[in-house]
């Protein structure tokens, strides 16, 4: 028991230092020798000024951008606080939260159906993805919006449309912040147009 | 349900079975003490950690011994997490300035991650500092999967040993596990993973200043409506990758994040994904080669293993074809599966992974003990999310924790033969040792603790509405099945959640680290008891009255017996929970 108890305590110490210090330096040091851009969250600058994360989903709620999916993280997409609403299929609220979002959508397209993942958010209320169905719902808003003529967004959607991953992984998926970029070559968008 | 879904499912299991078959192999000679190929780079590290803390190499201990050393090892490591949290803001790597953690939580988390269960009460992006997480948690996350392994292998040789009262060394297998199997594993998976875009570092939150600013109303501290513009994001960081890693290899399931395995930098494609469901699974599954190897029977390891699949896809399907349902109570939704969309419930769930590995990794999460989530199973559809909660209540025997899964199962594998031998009016053997009352006995009390901490607690919770009910998030029949899950996650230590459920407060951080410490160790002693007790007996050889234990007879068996003892037990509460919400859905009721 006592020789027990010693070598419990002795394990911990030696192993803590292990695994728990040596073994994340180790590859972290390992992660920016050969992942470097990556191992530091794929973070995209514009003007020197860090504008966020290609893989972090971002709000994006003007007319004249795709929008991103709802998000319960935090106010929405607060990527200090991920997370999902937990709602489950019969909370009250829920269905409320959906409606209103339909209702909103389809302002512009009366009666279309609106793709699922545009009014549903996601686990991780940072989903930097939308389905290919959701942004080609918004290719007539954003036209209109942007005076551009409807093959070209969606051709602009096309090219960022990641396909499944080695051909059969995952979904296929459009990264917003990725797509509103390169639509913001081509299509500024007011400054505070949300404001009052 | 598409058929790309099937396609991805296939893929998934073939790796596996790929895989499981050398790794078992490996591991088996590690744990008989053969030469493997890395010998000469491990014994030297081996020996001089002996030297360190003191072990004697070749001492044998009796079951008492094995299960004093783990519980005092486990006391020990769960102080030291304690001490940390509570003293992370006087600590190092701590750029964020995160203060000390509160005392119940620090218990919650500190028993929660002992025990392998990693359920969390907290937000981890701002509660635990980079410290705290490595030194306090990830090094948990090798410590309780390497003790879960090392408790399967005593087991094992209880099984196989002749007349002999010793079941191995635990420090030997404890560290034998960590630096043969877990930690290079985990080197090679985590470089996978940094590689697919999961982050490795150790800088202060990045901020960034955002495309589109938003303005967002808020009730303001005078009561009047205010409106906030936010132009700032504050992106986490950490050292994600390296606990990412041992999180799943381990069996444990504590996200980095609180999104867990749904947030973009611990799961960010696909790829990574398969790999995290892989991680979880190639350790049990090997294990059962493990037991084929070790008991000299390859067919009676892979007649369990036979039995696992067969309670995986038979979850699995279920979990698939609710959630690739639409919810009726939408309208004006499009939620079919179109070659664009993967249709479905999406409400919880990425894009990237959709329905399919939705489903996938929520069943596979749940058969083992990890409790990585990458989808919000407290959105799942009513029977969706009875999957992840049933496979926890069948006692995470379908390929199970890293050791854990197996020696669970193994004690189902007791009961069946004691029920074969009861039909036929013999007494019972497993591989040559005789089952007797002793041994039943300790089968039974490693049975019923399970549903006895699950239900009592569940019941507390229930009827009291200031420190129970007031947690919940969801209403109705939903919020039955949001308490019973986190018992039973907690007493199977399996650590996922129907999230929903506020837990960090005095009542749940308190009943479920209870539930977390009594699902652990209270069932470890009789199983080391029994352990123990099998490797006193004599070997007799087999004669025709013995139930082969090889045979698909064996494994149907066995199946049926793990259901009807967690169908028996569980069934009356779940028809309260899920199945109630099922039927209420799709009559249109809301809560």
């Amino acid at each position: 028991m006592h020789k027990n108890l010693v070598t419990s305590v002795l394990y911990t110490v030696v192993t803590a230092l292990l695994l728990g210090i040596a073994y994340p330096v180790f590859m972290a040091a390992l992660a920016h020798m050969l992942f470097p851009y990556k191992a530091d969250g794929q973070l995209l600058t514009k003007n020197g000024e860090v504008i966020g994360s290609r893989i972090i989903g971002q709000s994006f709620t003007g007319p004249g951008y795709f929008h991103s999916r709802p998000s319960a993280a935090g106010t929405g997409y607060d990527a200090t606080s991920s997370g999902g609403s937990n709602y489950a299929a019969t909370n009250a609220k829920y269905i409320a939260r959906v409606e209103a979002n339909v209702l909103n959508l389809q302002k512009n397209d009366p009666g279309i159906a609106v793709p699922v993942d545009l009014v549903t958010t996601s686990g991780s209320g940072l989903d930097p993805d939308i389905t290919p169905a959701a942004a080609e719902f918004q290719v007539p808003r954003v036209a209109k919006e942007c005076g551009l003529s409807i093959p070209v967004v969606e051709d602009m959607v096309r090219k960022h449309t990641e396909s499944r991953q080695f051909g059969f992984l995952g979904e296929p998926r459009v990264n917003v912040l990725e797509l509103n970029l390169a639509l913001l070559a081509v299509c500024p968008q007011e400054a505070d147009q949300s404001l009052p | 349900m598409a058929p790309n879904g099937w396609l991805q499912i296939a893929v998934f299991f073939g790796a596996l079975l790929v895989i499981a078959k050398p790794l078992g192999v490996y591991m088996a000679k590690v744990f008989e003490g053969e030469r493997t190929f890395a010998d000469r780079f491990f014994n030297p590290i081996e020996r001089l950690l002996y030297r360190l803390t003191g072990v004697n190499e070749t001492h044998e201990m009796r079951w008492t011994e094995y299960c004093v050393a783990m519980l005092l090892f486990s006391a020990v490591t769960m102080l030291l997490t304690y001490g940390i949290e509570r003293l992370q803001h006087l600590l190092p790597f701590n750029p964020q300035h995160l203060g000390a953690v509160a005392p119940d939580l620090a218990f919650n988390t500190a028993v929660s991650f002992t025990t392998n269960t990693n359920w969390q009460s907290y937000v981890p992006e701002t509660t635990m500092s980079y410290l705290t997480q490595m030194l306090g948690l990830a090094t948990h996350n090798f410590w309780s999967g390497a003790t879960g392994i090392a408790l399967a292998i005593a087991l094992i040789r209880g099984i196989t040993r002749k007349e002999k009262n010793t079941l191995g060394n635990f420090w030997v297998d404890m560290t034998r596990a960590t630096l043969r199997v877990l930690l290079p594993l985990s080197v090679v998976c985590s470089l996978l993973l940094v590689s697919q875009g999961v982050i490795q570092n150790f800088k202060p939150y990045t901020t960034a200043h955002v495309v589109d600013a938003q303005t967002t109303t808020a009730t303001g501290a005078d009561g009047k409506p205010a409106t906030q513009k936010i132009t700032e994001q504050t992106i986490a960081q950490g050292p994600v990758a390296s606990q990412e890693a041992i999180k799943m290899l381990g069996t444990n399931g504590g996200g980095f994040f609180n999104a867990n395995s749904a947030h973009p930098f611990e799961n960010p494609t696909p790829f990574t994904n398969l790999l995290e469901m892989l991680s979880i699974f190639v350790i049990p599954a090997g294990f059962t080669v493990v037991l084929g190897r070790m008991t000299k029977s390859p067919r009676h390891g892979w007649a369990i293993f036979a039995a696992m699949a067969v309670l995986f896809f038979g979850g699995l399907c279920v979990a698939y074809r609710a959630e690739s349902q639409p919810n009726p109570l939408l309208h004006g939704v499009n939620q079919q599966v179109t070659a664009s969309q993967s249709g479905g419930n999406m409400e919880g769930k990425e894009v990237r992974f959709g329905i399919a590995n939705s489903a996938l990794f929520a069943t596979v999460t749940t058969d083992a003990s990890c409790g990585a989530v990458n989808a919000m199973h407290d959105s799942f559809m009513p029977l969706g999310g009875l999957v992840p909660l049933v496979n926890i209540m069948l006692g995470e025997v379908v390929f199970g924790g890293v050791g854990a899964g197996l020696y669970g199962m193994l004690i189902m594998v007791v009961l069946t033969v004691f029920i074969a031998g009861l039909m036929v009016g013999r007494t019972p053997e497993y591989l040559g040792k005789k089952i007797e009352a002793y041994d039943v006995k300790m089968a039974m009390l490693y049975v019923l603790i399970f549903p006895l901490c699950i239900l009592v607690f569940s019941a507390i919770a229930c009827l009291s509405p200031t420190y129970g009910l007031s947690s919940l998030n969801n209403a109705g029949p939903h919020g039955l099945s949001e308490i019973l899950y986190a018992f039973t996650s907690a007493t199977g230590n399996n650590g996922s959640a129907f999230a929903g459920l506020n837990a960090n407060t005095h009542f749940y951080n308190l009943t479920l680290g209870a539930a977390m410490l009594i699902g652990r160790f209270l069932m470890i002693v009789p199983m080391l008891a029994l352990a123990g007790n099998l490797a006193t007996k004599k070997l007799v050889p087999p004669s025709s009255g013995t139930f082969p234990v090889t045979t698909p007879l064996f494994a149907g068996l066995l199946v049926s017996v793990i259901i009807i003892v967690g169908a028996l037990t569980f069934f009356p509460v779940l028809s309260l929970g899920p199945i109630l919400e099922h039927l209420l859905l799709f009559a249109g009721k809301v809560f």
